[in-house]
């Protein structure tokens, strides 16, 4: 399996104490996301920034939580056979993993690059599919963490700091 | 600006009239269909003009906190997109004009 780590500057720290951290989210949610339907992919992101604004996150980094996780929620359904995304939150940081059934990223690097796209017709029609995803997802996150390989399911992770 | 003095230049069509647009404040727009390119890039207090009207466009507005659509050369979005826009407090907008001609009147509307 392929790893790629993204850590904004200042964060090596945090991410290392968050990783050895035992206490429990304050709040779970988990979401299905079903393969191609870009209907309910946005549920899960919409959900999380309703429960965060009621928690009175300031809307600048609001806006970056739900950008990031859209993104991959639509990630999830337009490449994926279907995920689930799991959101914790912390009081001090959002961490969200999306996890999917295959069938992979080939290579991640090349993913990472801004338009660079493997999206179908039907994915593109809508608008999607400009490669720009993971780019804004890394653009709007504090770190992101990708754990793929071709033929395996994908790990998508953000952390974004609230505080 | 308001956004009803905006609405007035266009001949623009409210599809969410329960939403007020002279209670709605616009700073500028960013004009693009790919929806991605508007989460990267626009920023909130814009309004969004664009020839796409499906359900989509709604959460990507929505997360992006752009307050107000701009449907262009008289695209009508349909009832589950207006409800959907009501319910996400996003005001939606068509005009019959092209996304040239939208961007244009608001830059002059801005900067005169």
């Amino acid at each position: 399996m392929a790893e790629y780590w993204y850590i904004a500057e200042g964060f090596e720290e945090r991410i290392k104490d968050f990783q050895s951290r035992k206490t429990e989210a304050e709040v779970n949610l988990d979401f299905e996301i079903p393969e191609k339907d870009f209907n309910a992919a946005g549920k899960g992101s919409s959900e999380l920034k309703d429960l965060l604004k009621r928690l009175g996150v300031n809307s600048e980094i609001l806006r970056r939580i739900a950008v990031a996780s859209y993104e991959a929620e639509i990630n999830v359904a337009a490449h994926s056979k279907g995920g689930v995304m799991y959101s914790a939150v912390y009081d001090d940081l959002i961490h969200i993993r999306f996890q999917d059934d295959g069938p992979g990223i080939e290579d991640i690097d090349q993913a990472m690059v801004p338009g660079f796209s493997t999206a179908d017709d039907l994915v593109r029609e809508l608008g999607f599919g400009a490669g720009l995803g993971l780019p804004n997802i890394k653009k709007n996150s504090d770190a992101m963490h990708i754990v793929s390989a071709k033929g395996s399911p994908t790990l998508l992770e953000l952390f974004i700091y609230i505080s | 600006m308001k956004l009803s003095q905006y609405l007035a230049a266009i001949d623009g069509k409210n599809h969410t009239p329960a939403l007020d647009p002279e209670s709605i404040e616009i700073s500028g727009a960013y004009v693009s269909d790919m929806l991605s390119d508007v989460m990267g890039s626009a920023k909130p207090n814009q309004a969004w003009i664009t020839i796409m009207k499906h359900l989509n466009v709604i959460a990507v507005a929505s997360m992006t906190g752009v307050p107000a659509i701009i449907l262009a050369k008289g695209n009508q979005p349909d009832s589950a997109v207006c409800d959907k826009a009501l319910e996400e407090g996003i005001c939606l907008i068509s005009s019959p004009y092209d996304t040239f001609t939208l961007a244009g009147i608001l830059y002059k509307m801005l900067n005169s």
